[in-house]
């Protein structure tokens, strides 16, 4: 169903999808139901002349078993979405697959900073590669991601992912996930972290392998201290406008 | 202890009943009514604000950046304060004013047929303080620095630091407000559980209470129970403000999460705390309208008891993605999808008494039935949210907002307006006018429901919370559905609030109007049982002329060995 | 006294309605503190550093204020039994005892955070000195408002006014007291 608005774009996101639509399409059928028979009770039962209520204690069994019954079923459907839910939670998670590579993502007030670690496959070494508010991935490659905030509290959240997590300053979280589709698209910071909050945008871009090498290359010649300045001053600006 | 007391005022005899100053009667009253009617102004004046303050951020999300008419352009700061005030005044001037303390102090004495409450100097002070409160609270929009703006639940260390919020005033007096208002909540509280487990009226057993007494008094509890810990935090908080502590900043030792439990531990049973007193008057209204016995009364106070001890285990489903330990998100999923049957089962329960009734459509059943189908999709959209796996993608997004809208606002907007007209003939002795009332609420509940059901689908379709201006967001511009836009969904959200607020005058001059020129009401206009209708509309101070002894329970509606459809509490069989 | 709600007179439980308040009251007290020392144990227990600055508390003074205040309880508990035997003034005699004995606690309590603080230990040193000042301040504030409260109901008793009271001030004093017997260990022992 979400799939309708967005694009599942990483291996996880059809199973959280999956967990959404097994809950709406259940809790869909209940609804209906307890809604139609309230309004129908509602209609049926209008006050009319000379037709006195009825006096129901609802203290008998042969009536409490009216809101009895429901409430088994609406037991046996938690339970089935419990389980859905916590297989899901644990793949997302709790079992991380081993990761082709890793990224270090520290989010600060207000801008997402990405660290890759560059050829030698290792973050703070002299060829990491630090791009600001914008995220370039390979396809079909799982990413590790070590979550890091210096600041307050921000949520690291890529829709089309189904990807969330919160960044809490004085701890490094770890987590994963695989781009499974091209392309690029937003995300948002998701927790709130001060008046910049909303201007939080980021970008990711998911590439096929010889675009993420192409796009490597490049930015191994940029400069990417001067990089970072320019874009924390343009957010800056933002902020004060 | 006072038998002397209990001569000097006997019943019948209304010696302390002297001609009262305007301040003694109106402003410094130990009368519960007038206490309960302070209340229930001050929270309805403070739904104004509120309202105002979703006014104001609408408009700057439906029309960005436009010069929003009585407010001016919406800037970033201003919109996070907007927001965290909204939510506040909301939750915390609003609904417990007006549900728990409002209602709680006028029902409670005359519904188990007593003069007063047990202590009516700490009720008054309870009123004062939580005055204070509200104060406290407006003035910190008006300091250096602005409103604080770090949402409703106030984490750190955005809330701790000024460097970080940049409302170091703002911050400060917010959390100073909230907690004058729980040591107010603290003392009503107390006054509200001992005086409905000590000052019942003669013959009136437990299963002879009210529900809605019965869901104050819990309520109450769960308050009391929940509110500690939240109490410690916020002293912790205020002394990382301004004393230079580290509890909740990580770089000096502390842990910010810690907060994050303190809050939830709290703002989960809150969510009960407000909700059963609602569920509670709507059960007083459809019994009455559909002259039935409430359906298993038992088996719903059981239930209320086990939503209570239930709400105290599923605070951290708040926390799922909060960096908290991932195993603990399995407990949290079971705790709060178990929590579904005990309500499930209170809005079945409210249906059934419905079967074999003769239902009167008046305003408020109307109100009351609202209650319910509105509460069923806030209760059935949080299954998403209990369920960790989907509450991975969902979490803070605008499904969020539109479930807990979909729960808040049945119990906050439509609970107090159930409850308001449905016992607005004993509050002021006069009835409302029947067609206004319907007409203020088709125009009430038509628009909630178009503000909100479009934020599902943006939350569906990944638009998060909190965000001023969404023009940053390249994809959450384009085609949405039904050829709507993204932006026309936002558009019409706004334009149903403006409706729905504009409805609301239609309520205040049905107010004005049926006081000053209503129909008299009469001691029991709608033929109900409990013990509030025996007194005169409305009760002189000290209620009820004389000691009333109760016989039976609150719902014998239509009860086949009477003539009449009602049996009062009080008549002797 | 002024006028007295009919209400205020009944006793539907069977447990007078101002102890039945002093309950609640404790109650609510209950978690508030239960809140403070949660978070606080929780703390501790995930930062073994802590012992190292919980070493530089007194043992010594800490065990002679948790007998002041061990001692200030059982006066109490006689001021309660003095006012059941409708002795008022004996009632308030003991009721000045336990008065005397949260003034010592007092007074001990700034001398030992003066020495501290002297020593360098202030509130923002380390956050087990946060919650070492926050935990035992906020006990204090309850010894100071108890024993103030004490000194009304025991001038009421003194004219065997109100005596009901003399025994409701003391539940309050014993929770006052329980409480500091979970802070002594907490902030004092464990090293």
């Amino acid at each position: 169903m979400i799939e309708y608005y967005l694009v599942a774009a990483s291996s996880f996101a059809r199973d959280i999808d999956m967990v959404f639509d097994v809950v709406f399409w259940s809790v869909a059928f209940w609804f209906t139901l307890t809604f139609g028979a309230f309004i129908w009770l509602i209609f049926k039962f209008r006050a009319k002349e000379g037709v006195p209520a009825q006096y129901i204690t609802g203290e008998e069994k042969s009536q409490k078993k009216y809101i009895s019954y429901p409430h088994f079923a609406v037991l046996i459907f938690d339970v089935l979405i419990i389980v859905m839910a916590v297989r899901v939670w644990y793949d997302v998670k709790q079992d991380l697959p081993p990761a082709d590579h890793t990224v270090r993502v520290i989010g600060q007030q207000w801008a997402w900073t990405f660290v890759h670690p560059g050829p030698d496959g290792k973050i703070d070494t002299a060829d990491d590669i630090t791009e600001i508010d914008e995220l370039h991935l390979q396809v079909d490659s799982t990413y590790h991601y070590k979550l890091e905030s210096t600041d307050v509290l921000h949520s690291f959240s890529i829709p089309v992912f189904r990807l969330k997590q919160d960044a809490i300053p004085g701890r490094v979280i770890t987590g994963w996930f695989k781009p499974i589709l091209t392309g690029e698209w937003d995300f948002q910071c998701a927790e709130i972290c001060g008046i910049g909050h909303g201007i939080m945008a980021a970008r990711v871009f998911v590439e096929t392998p010889a675009e993420h090498e192409a796009w490597m290359q490049q930015a191994m010649n940029q400069q990417p201290g001067q990089q970072s300045e320019l874009q924390l001053a343009a957010n800056a600006a933002t902020v004060g406008e | 202890m006072a038998e002397s007391a209990e001569v000097s005022h006997a019943p019948g005899h209304d010696d302390h009943h002297h001609e009262e100053s305007f301040w003694s009667k109106y402003v410094f009253s130990t009368d519960h009514k007038m206490i309960a009617m302070q209340y229930m102004f001050t929270g309805m004046a403070m739904a104004l604000i509120g309202g105002f303050f979703a006014y104001a951020f609408r408009m700057q999300l439906a029309f960005p950046g436009m010069d929003v008419p009585f407010f001016g352009t919406v800037s970033p700061a201003d919109y996070n304060s907007l927001v965290t005030n909204h939510g506040t005044i909301m939750i915390f001037w609003v609904a417990m004013p007006v549900l728990i303390a409002a209602f709680g102090n006028y029902l409670i004495p005359l519904m188990i047929g007593c003069d007063d409450m047990v202590f009516p100097r700490i009720n008054r002070l309870s009123y004062q303080i939580f005055l204070l409160s509200a104060i406290v609270l407006i003035a910190s929009f008006f300091v250096p620095g602005g409103g604080f703006g770090g949402a409703w639940t106030s984490y750190p260390p955005l809330s701790a630091k000024p460097e970080y919020n940049l409302t170091p005033l703002g911050a400060t007096l917010w959390l100073v407000a909230v907690a004058l208002e729980f040591v107010a909540f603290l003392l009503g509280g107390i006054n509200f559980i001992t005086t409905a487990m000590n000052a019942r009226a003669k013959g009136m057993k437990l299963y002879d209470i009210p529900m809605v007494i019965w869901m104050i008094v819990v309520a109450s509890i769960l308050f009391m129970a929940s509110v500690g810990p939240l109490i410690a935090g916020a002293v912790m908080l205020f002394m990382d403000q301004n004393v230079g502590t580290a509890f909740f900043d990580p770089d000096k030792g502390g842990d910010p999460v810690l907060w994050q439990h303190l809050f939830w531990f709290f703002g989960h049973p809150e969510v009960y705390v407000v909700l059963l007193p609602a569920l509670g008057i709507v059960a007083e209204i459809i019994t009455t309208f559909s002259r039935k016995k409430l359906f298993a009364y038992r088996t719903v106070l059981y239930t209320v008891f086990g939503t209570g001890i239930l709400s105290f285990t599923v605070w951290a489903h708040h926390q799922f993605i909060a960096g908290v330990d991932p195993r603990m998100a399995h407990v949290f999923t079971v705790t709060t999808l178990l929590i579904s049957v005990p309500i499930a089962e209170m809005c079945f329960v409210y249906i059934a008494t419905l079967y074999g009734g003769s239902i009167t459509l008046n305003t408020p059943m109307l109100w009351a039935l609202a209650f319910i189908g509105e509460f069923l999709i806030g209760g059935v959209t949080g299954i998403f949210l209990g369920a960790s796996g989907a509450d991975i993608y969902l979490h803070d997004t605008y499904f969020v907002l539109a479930h807990f809208h979909y729960t808040f606002y049945p119990i906050a907007i439509i609970g107090t307006y159930a409850g308001f007209t449905y016992w607005f003939p004993k509050m002021f002795g006069k009835m409302m006018d029947d067609r206004l009332g319907r007409i203020h609420f088709w125009l009430t509940i038509i628009p909630f429901n178009l503000i909100f059901i479009p934020l599902f689908f943006l939350g569906a379709a990944g638009q998060h919370r909190r965000i001023y201006n969404y023009e940053h967001f390249p994809d959450l511009q384009g085609p949405l559905m039904l050829g709507f836009t993204y932006q026309d969904f936002r558009e019409i959200a706004t334009y149903s609030l403006l409706v729905m607020l504009g409805a609301q005058v239609i309520f205040f001059y049905n107010v004005i109007k049926s006081w000053i020129s209503g129909e008299a009401a009469g001691n029991n206009p709608w033929k109900a049982n409990s013990l509030e209708w025996v007194a005169t509309s409305p009760p002189p101070h000290g209620n009820f002329s004389e000691e009333l002894e109760v016989f039976r329970g609150p719902y014998e509606y239509s009860h086949p060995d009477r003539d009449e459809d009602y049996w009062p509490q009080n008549e002797p069989a | 006294m002024a006028f007295r709600p009919i209400a205020n007179t009944r006793s539907a439980s069977g447990i007078p309605t101002a102890k039945l308040a002093t309950w609640w009251v404790v109650g609510s007290e209950i978690v508030i503190f239960g809140g403070l020392l949660a978070s606080y144990i929780m703390h501790r227990l995930a930062h073994d550093a802590w012992s190292e600055q919980a070493a530089h508390t007194n043992v010594y003074i800490g065990l002679f204020n948790t007998f002041v205040l061990l001692s200030s309880s059982l006066s109490a508990v006689l001021a309660h039994k003095a006012a059941e035997e409708g002795n008022g003034a004996k009632a308030a005699k003991l009721l000045y005892y336990t008065m005397g004995g949260a003034l010592i606690f007092v007074l001990v309590k700034s001398a030992e955070w003066t020495m501290e603080i002297t020593h360098g230990f202030t509130i923002t040193s380390s956050t087990f000195w946060s919650f070492y000042y926050t935990a035992a301040g906020l006990h204090a504030v309850h010894v100071i408002a108890g024993a103030i409260i004490m000194g009304i109901v025991a001038a009421d008793a003194k004219k065997n006014q109100e005596l009901h009271r003399v025994e409701l001030i003391g539940i309050y004093w014993h929770f006052v007291d329980i409480v500091w017997i979970f802070l002594f260990p907490l902030l004092y022992i464990a090293k």
